[in-house]
This record gives C-alpha cells, sequence and structure tokens, in this order.
C-alpha cells in the first residue's frame, strides 16, 4: 500500500461540522416556516375567531360555544369599507370556482400531452421540440401568461363583439350556461389563463409519473394483443395515477395563489356577489390580501392576515381532498 | 377418358412434389405441419445485425429450445415472433418469417391479432398490479366481451392449466403482487393461456425463480406441450434438455444447427455445439 493513512480523528470532526451544517440549514428553514405561521396568525386570528366563545370553550368548557369560535361574518360578509363589516365571501368562492375550472382545463390537456409525449410519440424533432418547449414554459413568469390570458380569452384578438363594442351574448344571460364573446374578465377567462399557467406543471409532472411505470407492464399488456390506448387506458395511467395526482395538488396550489395573471385581465377587487357561472365576474384570495394589505390601516392588515390564514386552510382542504382520492385509487389497484 | 379433360389431368401431379421419386408403393407420409418458419431471416438494431440469415422450423405442439451464449440473437429471434420489437424503434427485420403460411414481418400484418395467437412469458414475472383475478382475465376482456360466468370459468381453467389453481382459489380477488415469484411466473404464464394462443414464447422463463420454482414451471411446460407449440429460450442446458424436443443452438447472431434435442445433446454435428452443450465454452 501506498501513500500516507489519512488522520481518522479529522475525518470524524468533518463528518459531524457536515451533520451539524445541515441540521442549521434545515432548522433555518423550519424556523422561518414557524415564524410567518405566528405572525400571521397572531395578526389574523383576532378577526377570524371570536374571542368570547374561544374563552367560553377553552377556560370555563362550555362546548355548545364550538360553533361560535369562528366569526362567520369573515367568511360570508362582502368586502367593505368598514373593517368589522369586511368578509371575504366573493374572493373565497372566487377562488375555488377559478381553481375548480382551470383543473378542469388543465388535467385533461396535460395529461393527455404526457400521455401523448411518453406513450404514442417516437423521438421525432417534433416531439423534442414540443418537450423543449413545455420546459421552458415551466419557467416563464406568471404575469406574462396574464397577457396571453388577457389578450386570448378576455379580449379574443378583438375578433369578437358586437358593433356598439359590446360583448356578444350566447344564450339566456340570467342562465349559468350563458356565453359570452369574448370571455372579458370572467371565470372562464381567470380559469383558462391560470390554466396556462399550471400546464407545464401537469405535463411534467405526468410525463415523469408514465416514465415510472416499469416497461415490462406495457410488455405484458402489448403481449396480450392490448392496441397502445388499451394499454394506456388499463395499465400505464393506472399505475401511473397516483403520482399525476400529485402533480395536480402541486398545480392546484400554484394556481390558488396567483394573482398576478388575473390582475392583468382586469378583475374587480370589490364585488358584490359570488360567481354563479363560468361568465360570472370574480375575485380571488390572492388579490384581496393584496388590496387589504397595501391599505394604511392596521384594522384592514389584520383583515389580510386572516385572508391568508383562510387562504392556507382552503389550500390544505384541497391538498387533503387529492391525498384521500390518491390513497382511494391506490387501494382500488 | 373425356378428351376435353386430358390435358387438365396432365397437369395434375399424383402425390406432392417432394415425394415424387418415392416407390410407388411407399406409404405417403404427410411432413409435420409447420408452425412457424424462418427462412433467410435477418435482424437488426440500428446498424448492429443481430441476426444473420436464420432458417429454422418450428413444428407444431412441440417445445423447442433457443440455446447459445447471450447476445447471440436468441431473444431477438423469439422478440420478432410476436412482433414485441415493434416497441424498439431502431429494431429492423428481412427476410421472412411466417405462421402458417403468413408473413409476420409484413408492415400491414395486424400485431394485435398476431399477439392473440402467439402469446409471450417474460424472464422477469410481471403480472399487473391488479388482482389475481383480473390479471388472467385482462387479456379476455381486451379480445371479447364475456359475461361473468363465461370469465369465472376461464379465469379457473387457465389457473389450472397453469397448476396454480389450488394455490390462489382462496385469494383471487387479492393483489397479484402478493404471490411469491414462482407464483407470479405460473400467473403469467395463465394469463398468456387465457387468451388462447396457439404459440407460447417463453424468454428465459425460470432465470428469475429459485430451484423449486423452476421445477414447477418446467412440469408445467411439458404437461403444455401437446395444447401448445412452445418456443423457449434458456441458458440452462439441463433446462433445454428437459423440456424440449427441438433444439436449435445459435452462436453470434447465426444458426449453427438446430435439430432433436436428442441429437444436439447427445451426438451434435458441429463442434461449437458439442463444447457448448458440455460446458467448455459459452
Amino acid at each position: 500500500m501506498s501513500g500516507t493513512l489519512r488522520n481518522q480523528a479529522v475525518r470524524t470532526l468533518q463528518n459531524r461540522a457536515f451533520l451539524a451544517l445541515c441540521l442549521v440549514c434545515t432548522s433555518l428553514s423550519v424556523l422561518l416556516v414557524a415564524v410567518l405561521l405566528v405572525t400571521i396568525v397572531t395578526q389574523g386570528s383576532a378577526r377570524l375567531f371570536n374571542q368570547a366563545a374561544v374563552d367560553a370553550v377553552f377556560s370555563h368548557g362550555e362546548l355548545g360555544h364550538i360553533p361560535e369560535l369562528i366569526r362567520w361574518s369573515v367568511l360570508t360578509n362582502f368586502a367593505s369599507r368598514r373593517p368589522d363589516d369586511a368578509g371575504l365571501c366573493a374572493p373565497l368562492l372566487g377562488s375555488v370556482w377559478v381553481c375548480l375550472t382551470c383543473m378542469v382545463f388543465a388535467l385533461p390537456l396535460g395529461v393527455g400531452t404526457a400521455v401523448y409525449l411518453e406513450e404514442f410519440a417516437t423521438r421525432t424533432r417534433f416531439s423534442r421540440f414540443v418537450e423543449l418547449n413545455v420546459r421552458n414554459l415551466a419557467g416563464v413568469p406568471s404575469i406574462v401568461y396574464g397577457i396571453i390570458g388577457l389578450t386570448a380569452f378576455s379580449r379574443m384578438f378583438g375578433l369578437f363583439g358586437n358593433p356598439d363594442g359590446t360583448p356578444i351574448q350566447i344564450g339566456d344571460p340570467d342562465s349559468a350556461l350563458s356565453l359570452r364573446l369574448p370571455f372579458g374578465p370572467s371565470v372562464l377567462a381567470g380559469g383558462l389563463t391560470l390554466m396556462l399557467v399550471v400546464l407545464p406543471i401537469i405535463i411534467i409532472a405526468s410525463q415523469e409519473a408514465l416514465r415510472a411505470v416499469p416497461k415490462s407492464l406495457r410488455q405484458a399488456s402489448e403481449a396480450l394483443g392490448a392496441t397502445r390506448w388499451q394499454t394506456t387506458r388499463l395499465v400505464t395511467i393506472p399505475a401511473a395515477v397516483s403520482s399525476i395526482l400529485t402533480g395536480a395538488i402541486l398545480a392546484l396550489s400554484r394556481a390558488i395563489g396567483e394573482a398576478a395573471p388575473l390582475l392583468v385581465l382586469g378583475i374587480p377587487v370589490f364585488i358584490a356577489n359570488t360567481p354563479s357561472g363560468p361568465m360570472s365576474n370574480f375575485t380571488v384570495l390572492p388579490f384581496q390580501i393584496f388590496n387589504w394589505a397595501s391599505r394604511p390601516q392596521v384594522a384592514f392588515q389584520e383583515l389580510a392576515a386572516t385572508a391568508i390564514i383562510v387562504l392556507l386552510a382552503v389550500l390544505l382542504t384541497l391538498n387533503a381532498l387529492v391525498i384521500y382520492l390518491r390513497h382511494r385509487l391506490h387501494h382500488a389497484l | 377418358m373425356n378428351q376435353f379433360e386430358a390435358p387438365f389431368m396432365n397437369n395434375v401431379p399424383a402425390r406432392p412434389p417432394s415425394l415424387h421419386n418415392a416407390p410407388p408403393d411407399a406409404p405417403i407420409r404427410q411432413p409435420p405441419r409447420l408452425a412457424l418458419r424462418a427462412e433467410g431471416f435477418n435482424a437488426w438494431y440500428g446498424s448492429f445485425q443481430a441476426i444473420h440469415d436464420l432458417t429454422l422450423d418450428i413444428p407444431m405442439q412441440s417445445v423447442t429450445a433457443l440455446i447459445g451464449p447471450s447476445g447471440c440473437g436468441k431473444s431477438t429471434f423469439l422478440r420478432w415472433i410476436n412482433r414485441m420489437n415493434d416497441m424498439i424503434p431502431s429494431a429492423k427485420a428481412s427476410g421472412s418469417l411466417t405462421l402458417d403460411g403468413e408473413n409476420l414481418l409484413d408492415r400491414d400484418h395486424d400485431v394485435v391479432a398476431l399477439r392473440r395467437r402467439v402469446g409471450m412469458v417474460f424472464q422477469k414475472p410481471n403480472p399487473f398490479p391488479k388482482s389475481i383475478y383480473d390479471n388472467i382475465a385482462f387479456g379476455a376482456r381486451l379480445h371479447r366481451t364475456m359475461s361473468h360466468a363465461q370469465l369465472d370459468e376461464l379465469v379457473e381453467c387457465s389457473l389450472r392449466a397453469a397448476a396454480i389453481w389450488d394455490e390462489v382459489k382462496d385469494r383471487l380477488h387479492q393483489s397479484a403482487l402478493g404471490l411469491s415469484g414462482g407464483q407470479q411466473q405460473r400467473l403469467c404464464i395463465a394469463r398468456a393461456m387465457a387468451v388462447g394462443p396457439e404459440v407460447l414464447l417463453m424468454d428465459e422463463p425460470c432465470s428469475a425463480l429459485d430451484p423449486r420454482s423452476t421445477a414447477s414451471i418446467e412440469a408445467l411446460i411439458r404437461d403444455l406441450r401437446s395444447q401448445f407449440t412452445i418456443v423457449i429460450v434458456t441458458h440452462n442446458m439441463q433446462q433445454a434438455a428437459r423440456v424440449s424436443e427441438q433444439t436449435a443452438f445459435f452462436f453470434e447472431g447465426r444458426l449453427v444447427e438446430s435439430g432433436t434435442t436428442d441429437t444436439i445433446f447427445t451426438n451434435p454435428s458441429n463442434k461449437q455445439t458439442e463444447e457448448y452443450v458440455t460446458g467448455r465454452f459459452g
């Protein structure tokens, strides 16, 4: 054996030092999240929770007051100039509507694209071009998608509209199923714009999910005489569905937190009705938070914190729903 | 004899042409019906030629073993028989590979119909992450609509034929991934048989299994040879000797020798074959 023996004590010390460094990094990021949550909760809880009911339940054990713990008026009221009356009914439902619309379009389109690229496309110049572009699109700032949404969905390149500048109405304007061309700042336009933002995320996540399905399963299926489509539908997608849904969670989280692309569409910040269909006006939680937080009064900043708590709660609920679904699908196999 | 019939009669051979020179009193023997026939068959991956000018007959309802060192082209040949190589973009083939006279290499040959006739069992057991029942029913459901009762019967028959029914009959609706490796492989054989193929291709079906499971699969292969034409690729000389009736020895993409298993193992005409089957090379 040639060379000199390395000092064992020094190596052990280096190992410990690196471990300590990793621990510091981990605790720093955990600390950051903790600080953020504590700040938000201390600022926002006063307007979300009913102090009298909290005392009654937790100090005196009067369980009958549990339903009063939350000041429901914050959730059911519309925005107001007086902080005590202000609520986030419109942005809350607006966010839910827009995100659901977004997912309704983004999931089939994204998964469909991923299935084409992974299962059907041969490595041609075209498929490589598509893949490269999907990867690039994932890095585009969301406000750019806002501009595209404004041009393509809200204004529709100025191709539609009556001579007096009003939109063309298709169907009964009071019906939930009516359509207006161009879409304007509607739920549909907002959902489609957010679809542009999350589409690359869904495509990439679904591609990874499909790629992780063992080749041997596809071979088994094709050797039994399944067509490519039968293989995809009966074997590949079922095996990949839980990972695809994980991608969907990521996409949903991204969509619900986006304010910039919707801002460009010109959505209103004050609105006194909740969406009733794809053509309704809407506003979203991040936009409401932005608006309240930028006001000078302390009361509105507290409201902004309350809205952040609600946003996080909605996000966690949607995530829990998808995780539950994933679990169900996984065990149904 | 009618004069109008005479010229026509002259064109009809009394016997098949190959037997023309046989003595007139010799019994007319039908040659064994050929299931599979490769003639001047070449296969490539990109610019690498994996098989050179292969001519080989594989008779019906018997077991043919393909032996030879790794990379000799035997698996490639097997995967061309049911066109699994279609999944590899760089794979190409020329010459003819016929099943009952139809050239399988034709571009417009229906691979879905072909794979219904030619099933395949892979090296590693690859059950679907579904129940045992659904694994077996998968192929049948692809090709035909069946009632529940018909499907139940098919599942039972296939599992019985693969000698695994007694082990799984109480847990048909549990995941197939809970079975042992040997059970999974027999399940895969049952799954392939449930489609009703004529030919079963097996690509080293026992290489991932322990000796006991191997013995059960070999027994199964011997049981099945009266019903199916089985082509098996194996690296195990004893296995080839135990289960097959014909053996073909491949080396570096060429067929060196083929014949009955007895001849290949006891009295090969080629020196290379003898060295390989006795374990002196390869």
